[in-house]
């Protein structure tokens, strides 16, 4: 009986980590901040969207990611937008700085569901409350019940990149850069250990023996010394550019033409936020 | 003369080698074990948010639904149980945290009660300030589910970092305990409904 359990227990395991992988979609490569995987807008839409969430994220560093899906394998669409906004990691490390605008299109047999995540660094200026009023009742939902997803999804982007705009500036999110990357790890304990261990015995007998064994504890210690510091990394370790900063254009007036947006930065969601169905 | 120096050296890269793996792993274990007290005061925070939002809802809904007295009340005491529930982050032990999962437990039943109750008070459901309200409730009742997430992610590492031989030993010479779980409880896995 026991064993059945167990067995049952681990296939079930198995299948979850199995499927696990499959519910989310993957991270878009090249990266784009307008992911339509549900097919609701047409091109020009989708580039005009693009086009101002890149020009907003090269201005201020705040990543607003719309993205629209056929279905959310049987989440919760507040958990799962959350958990999507984690796993892309919308928003930069350590700012937070990210919104996940997420839509399943209501079809024939299914209601349309649409949420708003906010990650931890704009809850103060998105609080649930604005997100569900101002964002989601008053221009989402009437513009989804009117099957114009464009509209709706323009005007949000709007009240959202209204709400934030003031939050992070892109002088702020230079100086956290420069700060992660100044750091170095710390091998003088060890440079101490060689002293006292090797290098002065090393001299101390010197007179007696010669040759042998002179080179090896050194080389022995200076590669106990590599192995020892870590090698830090930058911000930057998630995009899938490859560690490559904003796009062109960052920081300048003309920046933000399509296809520059460099990569999702790490951000991190709480559950702040809000939604609806219609 | 020669043999003394080799053995010297033996005994330096001896040093060396142990140091090295004591030091990486009680530092590793230090660091996890800020991580994972780190998630729990989120944890914490996300349900004292509730219990911070639950007075200003009750002052609310009364105004429209005087005579749901019992229900009220029993929001009230389910949520001062709750906050009476605390636990010391060093010490994470299953028992503790199956009281204070059962406490918070309490408190969100009854609030999908009151919730239900208020289906019945149209005017309730149109008035601004209990919307806004409702929106808070819910945004929290997902910060929950995604901070307990959070915190189980903390944790599974942490454990299996101070179970695992060799680094037990070092685990237990400085009482670097295992961590309990949150667990799913039946129908706690999704925010209760408060939905209109």
């Amino acid at each position: 009986m026991k064993f059945k359990f167990y067995i049952v227990s681990i296939l079930l395991l198995l299948a979850t980590t199995v499927f696990g992988q499959s519910e989310f979609p993957e991270r878009p490569n090249p990266p784009r901040l307008v992911n339509d995987l549900a097919n609701v807008l047409n091109q020009a839409e989708e580039k005009a969207l693009e086009q101002k969430l890149v020009h907003f994220f090269s201005q201020t560093s705040t990543q607003i990611c719309v993205v629209t899906i056929k279905s959310l394998s049987g989440y919760d669409i507040a958990s799962y937008t959350t958990q999507l906004g984690e796993k892309w990691g919308v928003g930069l490390k350590g700012s937070d700085n990210g919104i996940l605008l997420l839509i399943k299109p209501k079809t024939a047999t299914s209601d349309g569901q649409v949420f708003t995540a906010v990650g931890y660094g704009l809850e103060g200026v998105v609080p649930d409350a604005t997100a569900n009023r101002d964002i989601v009742n008053a221009e989402l939902i009437p513009n989804f019940k009117r099957n114009d997803y464009f509209t709706g999804i323009d005007r949000a982007t709007t009240v959202l990149i209204g709400l934030t705009k003031g939050e992070f500036t892109a002088q702020q999110y230079r100086k956290s850069v420069k700060k992660a990357s100044g750091k170095s790890s710390g091998g003088g304990f060890w440079l101490l250990l060689l002293i006292f261990f090797v290098i002065i015995p090393a001299f101390s007998r010197r007179r007696r023996s010669y040759g042998l064994g002179h080179s090896l504890p050194f080389w022995a210690a200076l590669t106990m010394l590599g192995s020892n510091s870590h090698r830090h990394s930058g911000y930057f370790n998630d995009f899938s550019s490859g560690g490559g900063g904003f796009g062109g254009g960052f920081g300048d007036s003309g920046g933000g033409s399509f296809g520059d947006f460099g990569g999702f930065g790490g951000g991190s969601f709480g559950g702040g936020g809000a939604g609806g169905s219609w | 003369m020669k043999k003394g120096y080799l053995v010297l050296i033996g005994v330096a890269v001896f040093f060396f080698m142990s140091y090295s793996f004591f030091k990486n792993t009680y530092n590793k274990m230090v660091s996890m074990d800020e991580g994972v007290k780190a998630s729990w005061s989120q944890v914490e925070n996300v349900y004292q948010r509730r219990a911070d939002l639950i007075p200003n809802l009750v002052n609310t809904v009364k105004g429209y639904a005087s005579h749901e007295k019992e229900t009220l009340s029993a929001v009230i005491e389910a949520r001062s149980k709750a906050t009476s529930v605390n636990i010391n982050p060093s010490n994470l032990d299953p028992n503790a945290l199956k009281k204070f999962q059962a406490a918070q437990g309490e408190l969100s039943s009854a609030l999908s009660r009151l919730m239900v109750v208020m289906e019945r008070y149209p005017d309730l459901k149109a008035n601004q300030n209990f919307m806004d309200l409702q929106a808070q409730l819910e945004g929290t009742e997902n910060r929950i589910a995604t901070e307990r997430r959070k915190f189980n992610q903390a944790v599974q590492p942490y454990n299996e970092l101070v179970r695992e031989f060799p680094r037990n030993i070092i685990a237990n010479m400085f009482g670097f305990k295992e961590k309990a779980y949150f667990e799913a409880e039946k129908g706690a896995e999704k925010a209760p409904e408060v939905k209109f």
